[in-house]
C-alpha cells in the first residue's frame, strides 16, 4: 500500500481486500466491553477540515480514539486560515507539531496531493472538491460486501477475502460535483463489480467516457439489471448554473421512490452516502426501508477508517 | 477458520513464508505426527487434572496455528472428560510490542466464546513459546476482553530464549535450541501434514533480520515475538 491515501485508484484489488479484511476484523470491536485498542499509542492524527462535514469527521475521531491515537481537530473556522494562511503554511505548521497522519478534507481538488509533497506523515483524502473520497469509498464496497457476501456461505464472516465480482452497482444522480461517484467508480471497477452510471447529461463529467463504467440516462431500464443502487446527493452548493430545469422535474426522472423501488431485483440494496436530501433524490420511505443501508454505511464508517489508519500509521514502512 | 483464505495467506509474515519443501532441505523432524497427538493428549490430561474436570475452562489458540491446537486439545478433553470445553481464537497483532519495527501486518481472528471469559479459567494455546513477547501480548489482549479467574498457557514447543518472565503451564515438548536455529510447526488443518521441524535460520532472510536485530521482532525465527 502507498503510504497516502489520496486516490481509490491508487488501491490494488490486493490493498482494498487488505483495508476490508482488516475491517472486517475490526468490527468486531464494537461488540466488546472495552472498545479500544492500544495500537497507535503515541500517535498523532490530525483532522485537517477546510468544509464542512459531521459523519466523516466524527467517523475518523472515533476511529482514531478506538486506535488510542492523540487527535487534534482543526477546522478552518476560528483558525488562522480565516486570517488568510495558505495551506502550505498549516501544513508546516502541522510538520512542526509531528502529526503522524493528517487527514484533510478541502473544497480544492487535490488540495491533499499538495499536502503529501509537504509533510512527513501520511495523508488521508477525506474528500477533495469534486475529485476524490476514498474511504467513503472503502467503506460503501465494506457495506455491499457485508450485504452479499453471506449469501456465498460464510456466515459469520461476511465474504472476508472476496471482491464484489459480478455485482451490478448503479450510481445515480449528481455524478459531476460528487467525490463519492469518482472513488466508488475506481475502487468497485477493481473489485470486479460492474457499475453503471446514470445521470441527465448536463450531470456527467466531460470525460466520463474514460471511466471504467458504463452510462445510461435512463433509470428505469437499469434499475432491474442493479445488485445495488447508489443514490447521490443533489450538491446544490456547488450548482451555480441550472443542471435541470426544476427540483421536481429531476425527483420525477432521477428520484428513488416506492414505485421505482419495486423495480429492483429482490435483494438488492440502496445506498446512500448522505447527507440525504429526502424527497429530492431518494424518497423518505426509501430511505426508511429495510433495503437502505444508510445507517449500516456510517458505522461501518468507523470500522473501515480504522483498518486505513492502521495499515498507513500502525507500522513502518509499507503494509503487505 | 470458517473462511476460504489459508491462514498462511492471511500471516505471509508469521513463519508461513517457506514451502514444505525447501524446510525440509535442511532441517531436522524433531517431533513425528503420533508424537504430537501423544503430547497433546497429554496436555489435555494435565488440564482436566490441574483445573479439576476442565470445568469453567475457556481455550483461546493464538493465530495461526495457536487455533487448531486448542481445537484439538478440547477434542481430547471431550474424549477423556465428556466436557465440553468452549473453544476460540486471539489474535494479539494490535497488542504486539513490535508494531513500530514492521510494516502493518493483516490481522488475524479473534473469535470468543458466547458466554466470554470472565470469571473463567482461560488457557492461552499456541504452537512456540520463545521470547515470551507473544504471551505477554495476549495477556494485554484478554485484559480488554472481560476478567478471567486464571489464566494459563499451554504450548506445544518450548524452545527456550525467554525474554520476559514467562512460564508455560503445560509443554508438549521442551526443545533445547540456538537462536540461530528456527523451529517449524506444521499442523495438518494450516500445513497440510503434522510435524515440527527444526533448522537453520542462516541464509534464509527472515534469518538475517532476526540475527541484526535480536530482540526487535522479526519473528519468522519462533513464532512467538
Amino acid at each position: 500500500m502507498k503510504p497516502h491515501l489520496i486516490s481509490a485508484a491508487d488501491l490494488t484489488r490486493q490493498d482494498a481486500l487488505l483495508v476490508l479484511d482488516t475491517a472486517d476484523e475490526l468490527s468486531r470491536l464494537s461488540d466488546r466491553p472495552i472498545k479500544k485498542l492500544p495500537t497507535l499509542r503515541g500517535r498523532t492524527v490530525v483532522n485537517l477540515f477546510f468544509e464542512d462535514s459531521t459523519r466523516t469527521r466524527i467517523s475518523f475521531e472515533a476511529a482514531a480514539k478506538r486506535l488510542s491515537a492523540d487527535v487534534i481537530n482543526f477546522s478552518a473556522k476560528g483558525s488562522s486560515v480565516a486570517k488568510g494562511e495558505s495551506l502550505k503554511d498549516t501544513a508546516l505548521t502541522l510538520e512542526a507539531m509531528g502529526a503522524d497522519g493528517v487527514v484533510i478534507r478541502h473544497s480544492a481538488s487535490g488540495a491533499p496531493h499538495r499536502l503529501a509533497g509537504w509533510i512527513r506523515g501520511s495523508v488521508i483524502n477525506a474528500g477533495d472538491g469534486s475529485h476524490e473520497h476514498p474511504t467513503q469509498a472503502l467503506l460503501d464496497a465494506f457495506t455491499i460486501r457485508r450485504r452479499f457476501g453471506r449469501r456465498s456461505g460464510t456466515p459469520s464472516r461476511g465474504g472476508t477475502g472476496e471482491g464484489l465480482d459480478g455485482l451490478r452497482v448503479t450510481i445515480v444522480g449528481d455524478v459531476l460535483h460528487s467525490r463519492v461517484a469518482r472513488s466508488n467508480v475506481w475502487l468497485l471497477h477493481t473489485l470486479g463489480a460492474e457499475v453503471t452510471l446514470v445521470a441527465p447529461p448536463t450531470l456527467l463529467p466531460v470525460a466520463v467516457d474514460t471511466w471504467p463504467c458504463s452510462v445510461s440516462y435512463n433509470l428505469d431500464a437499469s434499475l432491474p439489471k442493479s445488485d445495488v443502487v447508489m443514490m447521490l446527493r443533489v450538491q446544490r452548493e456547488r450548482m451555480h448554473t441550472a443542471f435541470f430545469p426544476s427540483v421536481r422535474e429531476y425527483s420525477r426522472r432521477y428520484g428513488l421512490d416506492g414505485v421505482r423501488l419495486r423495480q429492483l431485483p429482490d435483494d438488492a440494496i440502496v445506498m446512500h452516502p448522505g447527507p440525504m436530501n429526502r424527497g429530492v433524490e431518494i424518497a423518505a420511505d426509501v430511505a426508511d426501508s429495510p433495503r437502505s443501508t444508510v445507517v449500516e454505511q456510517v458505522s461501518n464508517g468507523v470500522s473501515v477508517r480504522m483498518a486505513v489508519l492502521y495499515l498507513l500509521l500502525g507500522g513502518s514502512g509499507e503494509a503487505q | 477458520m470458517t473462511h476460504g483464505v489459508s491462514p498462511a495467506d492471511r500471516h505471509p509474515d508469521s513463519a508461513g513464508d517457506m514451502t514444505g519443501d525447501e524446510d525440509r532441505q535442511d532441517s531436522k523432524v524433531v517431533l513425528e505426527r503420533a508424537e504430537i497427538s501423544r503430547a497433546l493428549t497429554r496436555i489435555a490430561h494435565e488440564i482436566i487434572e490441574r483445573t479439576r474436570g476442565a470445568e469453567q475452562v475457556v481455550l483461546l489458540g493464538i493465530p495461526t496455528r495457536g487455533v487448531p491446537l486448542a481445537e484439538r486439545l478440547a477434542a481430547g478433553i471431550r474424549q477423556v472428560e465428556g466436557a465440553h470445553v468452549p473453544c476460540g481464537s486471539l489474535d494479539i497483532t494490535m497488542y504486539r510490542d513490535d508494531l513500530r519495527l514492521r510494516p502493518a501486518r493483516t490481522l488475524g481472528e479473534t473469535l470468543v466464546p458466547a458466554d466470554g471469559i470472565d470469571g473463567k479459567t482461560v488457557v492461552l494455546v499456541d504452537d512456540v513459546l520463545y521470547s515470551g513477547r507473544t504471551a505477554r501480548a495476549a495477556l494485554d489482549a484478554l485484559n480488554d476482553l472481560g476478567r478471567p479467574r486464571a489464566v494459563q498457557l499451554a504450548v506445544l514447543v518450548d524452545r527456550g530464549h525467554r525474554e520476559l518472565p514467562i512460564r508455560a503451564d503445560y509443554v508438549g515438548k521442551n526443545l533445547p535450541t540456538s537462536q540461530q536455529e528456527m523451529v517449524r510447526v506444521l499442523l495438518a488443518e494450516t500445513d497440510g501434514e503434522d510435524a515440527v521441524l527444526l533448522g537453520h535460520a542462516a541464509g534464509h532472510p527472515a534469518g538475517a533480520i532476526r540475527r541484526t536485530a535480536p530482540g526487535a521482532g522479526a519473528d519468522t525465527a519462533g513464532r512467538d515475538r
